[in-house]
């Protein structure tokens, strides 16, 4: 093994040869070497958020036509730490009659929950935090964790803004949940294991190009576990203030916003382990260095589609949000692993170009009769669709009275 | 003393405090948050009994759903904010209640030949979840109590939507 090969694990075969030479039990290195491994991974996550806020903030200006911050430092990159300086200097208000203990809590989950998903990210072929064999259930048993903080969040804050702000987030979240689960159990099916690192080394063959559906499921579902735009309702400024994190201040409220980019990313990071072969790509299974790469470039992509729908796409109403869920996405979901269920067992795994064919021939089936359902099912709701009431107009003139009880054609 | 025995004894120690919490605690809010830590507690130990699955699922099915079911019906109650009285009308009746069942769960543990035996770590074919998939489903060992399960769960499904939908035509 090689130090520029694969640096990671050479690293941490050298601190055990050091740590057994001091005479520590094997036990005790592993452990010590998990508590390394850990810190090691949680601070750099941490620190590349700054970089993450600052081309998130970048972009963003850009697909805006804006030129975004440009003032601190070459092409304002320095802008992301001048806020955390900022935000470090900020007072820490606590409202009247906040519950102490879940009001700190509430962060601390936040950012833990978000954190806690890099443990099961395949970032090498031999580069995993812990490849625990049900890699794919922790990641929704740590997505119900983040739950519990905005609920906490919400409610310890002693302020009705908030607690409704809560409740919203958590409605979506719950929701978007269902699919999410549902998809994810596609990969499972065709890689035969719910380990995040057997996941991405069996894509010979990347799984959006056997199960595009439910790539596209997976992809909306997350986008709205993030709670972006289009599904930022958790945030909608205009309408509940700022929602569940409005009584927070100082860095108790920049680990939420922490948390807000970080888990962007991370789902792109997991999108792209779970449909886009991870790591896999031309040399990576001997150079480990090198999966790395093909991993951050596939995120990138991921993250930039991800920027471009939230920076271009107004927010949905809360019932389209919940529409969208209950009665597209979840059934969608349900019939793609129902259809990837019965192609898996008809098609065996050793003719791959066929297998490939017939699983995109039998997913683009079912998008367009989806499709036509659905067109079918807007018609229908279109003809039922009724006019509440004419629209009034808001500023009359003094010099001609409005005619009475006018209605007005729709 | 191993490693291990150090994490079951802080975690029995928190899970069995939080119970108490839970039992003993004025603002509901607070009983269904220590709910979630002793819920938590048991996961752990099922990740101690190297059940990484049951631990998982604990976390999903309990803490991820149930859990904050509880906690968002808590908080759409209307006592959410005040300490709830008027809970410790029937409290000796509960605790007799308690007590009797605690005492058949230890008669029945101490008892139980296995519970002076150390566990033994799992063999590579138990570990496999493969294995318990295949097992639930094999009609020779737990598919009838797995359907009638799904069953029982369905059904509440479906009293849920029964009970919640809206009547159109009561309503008008």
């Amino acid at each position: 093994m090689n130090l520029l090969l694969d640096p990671v694990n050479v690293i941490a075969e050298w601190l055990t040869r050091l740590m057994t030479g001091w005479g520590f039990s094997t036990g005790l290195v592993q452990f010590i070497l998990f508590v390394i491994g850990a810190g090691v991974l949680s601070m750099g996550a941490m620190l590349f958020t700054v970089l993450l806020i600052w081309i998130e903030r970048k972009l963003g200006g850009r697909f805006q036509d804006r030129i975004g911050p440009n003032r601190v430092g070459p092409w304002g990159i320095f802008q992301t730490i001048a806020d955390m300086l900022k935000i470090f200097t900020k007072e820490l208000i606590h409202p009247a009659g906040a519950d102490k203990v879940l009001f700190n809590l509430a962060p601390i989950l936040a950012v833990a929950s978000v954190l806690a998903l890099w443990a099961v990210v395949p970032f090498a072929s031999t580069v995993i935090g812990v490849n625990i064999n049900v890699g794919v259930l922790y990641i929704l048993a740590v997505g119900g964790l983040g739950e519990l903080g905005i609920i906490l969040a919400g409610f310890g804050s002693n302020n009705k803004y908030a607690l409704l702000g809560g409740f919203r987030a958590v409605a979506q979240l719950l929701s978007y949940e269902v699919p999410l689960a549902i998809t994810l159990l596609v990969p499972v099916l065709l890689s035969g294991s719910m380990g995040m690192n057997d996941i991405a080394a069996a894509q010979n063959v990347w799984y959006i190009f056997l199960a595009p559906v439910a790539a596209l499921v997976f992809f909306i579902a997350s986008i709205a576990e993030n709670g972006r735009a289009p599904f930022d309702l958790i945030e909608a400024g205009s309408e509940i203030v700022a929602g569940f994190n409005i009584e927070y201040s100082g860095l108790k409220f920049g680990m939420f916003y922490v948390a807000d980019f970080l888990h962007a990313f991370t789902s792109a990071m997991i999108f792209s382990a779970i449909f886009l072969g991870g790591w896999q790509g031309p040399g990576a299974e001997t150079i480990p260095l090198l999966g790395f790469v093909y991993m951050l470039i596939k995120t990138a992509v991921v993250y930039f589609v991800m920027l471009a729908i939230r920076f271009s796409l107004p927010r949905l109403r809360i019932d389209q949000m919940m529409n969208l869920n209950w009665k597209y996405l979840t059934p969608l979901a349900l019939a793609s692993v129902l259809l990837t269920a019965i192609l898996d067992k008809v098609v065996p795994v050793s003719l791959m170009l066929v297998r490939v064919g017939v699983f995109l021939a039998g997913n683009v089936l079912l998008f367009l009769i989806s499709d036509r359902l659905v067109a079918l099912y807007r018609r229908g709701k279109e003809q039922e669709r009724k006019i509440v009431s004419s629209p009034r107009p808001l500023a009359v003139s003094l010099l001609e009275p409005p005619a009475e009880n006018q209605e007005v054609q729709p | 003393m191993t490693g291990m025995q150090v994490i079951f004894l802080i975690n029995a120690l928190v899970s069995v405090l939080a119970g108490i919490m839970l039992a003993t605690s004025r603002k509901l809010i607070h009983a269904g948050l220590w709910l979630i830590l002793t819920l938590f507690g048991v996961a752990i130990m099922f990740g101690l009994l190297e059940a990484s699955f049951l631990a998982i699922v604990q976390g999903v099915v309990y803490i991820g759903a149930i859990a904050i079911l509880i906690i968002f019906a808590i908080m759409l109650t209307r006592e959410t904010m005040e300490e709830s009285h008027g809970k410790r009308t029937r409290w000796i009746l509960t605790s007799i209640v308690a007590l009797i069942t605690l005492a058949g769960i230890l008669l029945a543990l101490l008892t139980w030949p296995q519970s002076s035996s150390l566990t033994l770590p799992l063999s590579e074919e138990q570990q496999s979840i493969a294995e318990l998939g295949l097992a639930l489903v094999d009609p020779e060992r737990y598919l009838v109590p797995f359907e009638v399960a799904s069953l029982l769960l369905l059904a509440a499904l479906v009293g849920a939507v029964y009970v919640a939908v809206e009547r159109k035509g009561e309503e008008k």
